[in-house]
């Protein structure tokens, strides 16, 4: 896919790394074989129509979701699989959460505790995963939280914050864990209109800071402005990719062209 | 009404209040730990574990305490000789303790439903962001899984509390002299059964209010998400002490 000579060289460990990936759900087969190479500091967009597997993709980075077949690989190391009765499943739970500690995912309806204040949901993964002194943790917890705008809110809990807000909070959460690589799984999608900004005004800063970054979203003004690459996936491969001048300016495949169209 | 009497009943019956706490109170404890037990064993998704703990529940909510009681205090006492010989006559010779037994199984068959029930209602998108933050196994459990799994079941397992209190009045059946025990004892002396009975309804009504505004301050305390948030912010040296 990518240019496979730079990664001969490999001079730099990519970030993320997916080849190959595979994953059915019953007979419908969702990632026909998809491989994918972040480096670090990349913000790569993953498009694609409803059911093209982007999401499903992005979750088995993660293992989440646990692919039927293919590696993921993150800052070169492969997680390994193993084959059960139900299908492939990890053979090393270890291995997958201390990688999990690593890659930071924020979910589509923000998936914050909703029996912990924020500043609670923002310092519970370092505290009590990474085992990181708590003083500390509640410090740079609330440097996050007045990044993102919300350090009044956090004596607060989820429910008594707006959709944006809480998608703010996710994000300092994942961002406490210093992670490696951050995943974004349609951070955008459940938000009123007037609270995406909001949310991607945080993710365009983050991109900034040279954080790497998987987002899958249906923000055609994020994918053309802050990401160096754009994936487009279509029925479980990926169909166009490339950096975004490239591919909006002049796509290859039909379908990406009607699926610019359709999102104008 | 003789007041007089009701009064003089009323000290009587209120000696047996710590023996009604006590057996509600160890019986519950000892059941939620078993109930939580059971409650694991039927989400275990394994066969070994979920079919026992299945008819467990089955067995003994679906016959009647006081029949438990009767089996466990009689019944096995026609077991003496076997009991002997493993050394537990000590144990279920004493009514007291066949007593605990027989609440202590009853409250874990429902305690077990109502904690399942609980574990079920914890949204799964919660439990995924748990582990996509690496939580797996005890830590998730811990964390996350169980604090929330128990602000769902404490209403339930409120009104369980209270049904247990209640029940400890079939103890005295087996010669327990709590408040229920010393009620009959009273009337069988003085046959005056309206007042007594009504002072010891009366005793259970209290106790029960209680234990209601207890739960109650429980969750309220655990819940504070369900409120509305308060209109001022703490200052912000105050915030984590």
């Amino acid at each position: 896919m990518s240019n496979g000579v730079a990664s001969l060289s490999s001079q730099t460990v990519p970030a993320v790394s997916v080849a190959n990936l595979r994953k059915s759900f019953g007979s419908l087969e969702v990632l026909k074989g998809i491989s994918l190479k972040a480096n670090e500091g990349d913000v790569i967009s993953i498009l694609g129509a409803s059911g093209s597997g982007k999401s499903t993709m992005l979750r088995c980075i993660n293992m989440l979701e646990v692919p039927d077949g293919g590696d993921v690989t993150i800052g070169g190391e492969t997680i390994k699989l193993k084959q059960s009765r139900k299908g492939m499943m990890p053979a090393d739970q270890r291995q997958v959460d201390r990688i999990r500690s690593r890659v930071a995912m924020v979910f589509q309806s923000f998936n914050l505790w909703s029996h912990m204040t924020i500043l609670e949901n923002v310092i519970e993964a370092p505290v009590h995963v990474q085992k990181r002194p708590k003083a500390e943790c509640i410090a740079e917890a609330e440097e996050l939280l007045a990044k993102v705008g919300i350090v009044d809110k956090r004596n607060q809990y989820p429910s008594h914050l707006s959709g944006g807000q809480q998608q703010r909070a996710a994000i300092a959460r994942a961002l406490a864990m210093r992670p490696d690589v951050m995943l974004f799984d349609e951070p955008t999608s459940a938000l009123d209109p007037e609270l995406v900004g909001e949310v991607l005004r945080v993710m365009r800063s983050l991109a900034e800071e040279g954080r790497t970054m998987l987002v899958v979203t249906h923000e055609m003004g994020f994918a053309r402005d802050v990401s160096n690459r754009v994936v487009f996936l279509h029925k479980g491969l990926v169909e166009e990719e490339g950096p975004p001048a490239e591919v909006f300016g002049a796509p290859k495949s039909e379908r990406f062209k009607q699926f610019i169209s359709s999102h104008r | 009404m003789d007041f007089a009497f009701m009064q003089e009943a009323f000290l009587r019956l209120i000696s047996g209040v710590p023996l009604t706490l006590n057996l509600a109170f160890t019986s519950i404890a000892f059941g939620a730990i078993f109930a939580m037990l059971l409650a694991l064993m039927r989400m275990s998704n394994l066969k070994v574990f979920d079919w026992p703990a299945q008819a467990y529940v089955f067995v003994f909510r679906g016959t009647p305490l006081l029949v438990q009681i009767f089996l466990i205090y009689y019944g096995l006492g026609q077991f003496r000789p076997t009991l002997d010989a493993l050394g537990l006559w000590g144990f279920f010779r004493e009514p007291y303790w066949c007593a605990v037994l027989a609440l202590t199984m009853n409250t874990a068959a429902y305690g077990s439903e109502i904690i399942r029930g609980g574990l079920q209602s914890v949204p799964h998108h919660q439990v995924e962001a748990a582990r996509a933050c690496g939580m797996s196994g005890f830590l998730l459990f811990r964390r996350i899984t169980f604090p929330i799994a128990v602000r769902q079941a404490l209403p339930a397992y409120g009104s369980e509390v209270i049904l247990m209190v209640k029940a400890t009045s079939l103890a005295s059946v087996i010669t327990m002299m709590e408040v229920t025990g010393l009620a009959a004892k009273m009337i069988s002396q003085t046959f005056r059964a309206i007042e007594v009975f009504i002072v010891a309804g009366a005793i259970y009504l209290v106790l029960n209010f209680l234990i209601t505004r207890i739960i109650m301050a429980i969750e309220w305390w655990l819940s504070p998400h369900l409120r509305r948030p308060p209109a001022i912010e703490p200052r912000l040296e105050a915030a984590h002490v």
